[in-house]
């Protein structure tokens, strides 16, 4: 099967002021049509107003494996949200 | 249901592992492409996740057979755009799958030979437009059952999948029945077809979702993996507890004599669908298993040079592109 279409990542804009976001993957030859099939597939109900596409094997991720070492450090830092800080009531809202 | 008697894999893998996994399972976390899993869990799920794709394509098949054939510009309209659905669904579990490391030509090729299922309904024709209606009805009705609790199912890119198959599902489910009520509402000749096509769809229907299940080690092996989350048996009688309700309202009898409201239960009570014809059809001996395998075989064979076309167009704009930088 080496003459099978490259898989494509596709990231869909919902509505004006929202960002991209991942909703599946598709075939396709080339970027053109890629754009074309993710049209047809996954905006026939008004879902998106901007299309993005990326060739799967273009993307590099972080690996399950490594969750321990790159998540756990900000579990520790609780002074990075506003909440842990008392503000006096008087100071009024903040 | 699409996936019938979809037999688990045995795992043979690391016990501490296998340990690891079902606690995460059991803790409701979402298993990931690419996290650990047992090979049972992957082999099982590809097999499953492939024959609901299968299943979608080859359901093209029966309804697309009347597309030209509906009675109004509308009718017509909904159901190009329902068969255009499923070609999507297909493609979203096909993209389900491949995460797990099969390629959707491979499966592809595994239904074309024969290697792989589809859903034992399809071998069934559609022989008038009545039929569309029941099959909206009954067939998307009774893969809804299946579908819902689905989304739900521990491997991601799967529920994710369902998540989108369930919103479109519906518009599928609810126009069948507004076809088919239109019918049973129509001239006495309309009903008779409305009647008729419940007649035909009513046992291949309960027969979606395989015989029962309840002591079966691969559905329990499946149910621990929650990529099973209930009975064959329980899904059915779901089924028949909401579709009779529909069809008295239609003014059609459900073809069984011995349905009857279970005050007790709470529940119908409802015959069995003859299983002997069940096997015989996924063995390949339905009405019309050898027309899909052959209208399958010759859309992909004939499609050749357009996905070689395509390709080849690709390659030489990208050549084109570089030369130029």
């Amino acid at each position: 099967m080496k003459n099978e279409w490259p898989l494509w990542e596709i990231f869909i804009r919902g509505q004006h002021g929202m960002s991209h976001r991942h909703v599946g993957s598709l075939h396709a030859p080339d970027a053109e049509m890629a754009i074309k099939n993710a049209r047809d597939v996954y905006t026939r109900r008004n879902e998106g107003v901007s299309i993005w596409v990326v060739e799967a094997n273009n993307i590099s991720a972080s690996s399950p494996s490594d969750k321990g070492p790159l998540y756990e450090p900000s579990e520790s830092k609780v002074y990075r949200h506003p909440t842990f800080f008392d503000i006096p009531d008087e100071v009024g809202a903040m | 249901m699409y996936a019938q008697m979809v037999k688990s894999e045995a795992t043979n893998d690391d016990p501490e592992k296998l340990a690891e996994f079902q606690a995460k399972i059991d803790a409701d976390i979402k298993i990931e492409p690419k996290d650990w899993m047992p090979q049972g869990y992957r082999k099982t799920l590809i097999r499953q996740i492939g024959q609901h794709a299968h299943s979608e394509i080859v359901g093209q098949l029966p309804e697309g057979n009347w597309i030209t054939r509906a009675p109004t510009l509308e009718r017509k309209a909904i159901l190009l755009a329902k068969v255009q659905d499923e070609a999507g669904h297909g493609l979203y579990l096909y993209g389900a799958a491949e995460t797990l490391g099969v390629s959707r030509d491979e499966l592809t090729e595994m239904l074309l030979d024969g290697r792989m299922k589809y859903s034992s309904i399809f071998n069934y024709p559609t022989l008038n437009w009545a039929d569309i209606g029941a099959v909206g009805w009954l067939v998307d009705g009774a893969a809804i059952m299946n579908q819902v609790p689905l989304q739900r199912t521990s491997y991601g890119p799967y529920s994710r999948a369902m998540i989108r198959i369930c919103k479109e599902e519906s518009f599928h489910q609810r126009q069948g029945y507004d076809a088919i009520r239109k019918m049973a509402e129509g001239t006495p000749e309309q009903k008779k077809m409305a009647q008729d096509a419940l007649n035909r769809f009513w046992y291949p229907s309960l027969m979606m979702f395989g015989p029962s299940d309840k002591d079966s080690v691969h559905s329990a092996q499946s149910m621990a993996w929650k990529i099973k989350i209930n009975t064959n048996d329980e899904l059915r009688q779901k089924f028949v507890d909401q579709t009779v309700p529909q069809a008295e309202y239609l003014g059609l009898t459900v073809p069984d004599p011995d349905l009857k409201w279970n005050e007790e239960r709470g529940h119908y009570d409802f015959s069995e669908p003859d299983w002997s014809e069940f096997f015989d059809v996924i063995k390949g001996n339905g009405p019309c298993n050898t027309d899909r395998l052959t209208a399958r075989n010759k859309a992909w064979d004939d499609g050749q040079w357009v996905r070689d076309g395509l390709l080849a167009h690709a390659k030489k704009k990208r050549a084109r592109h570089l030369a130029a930088e």
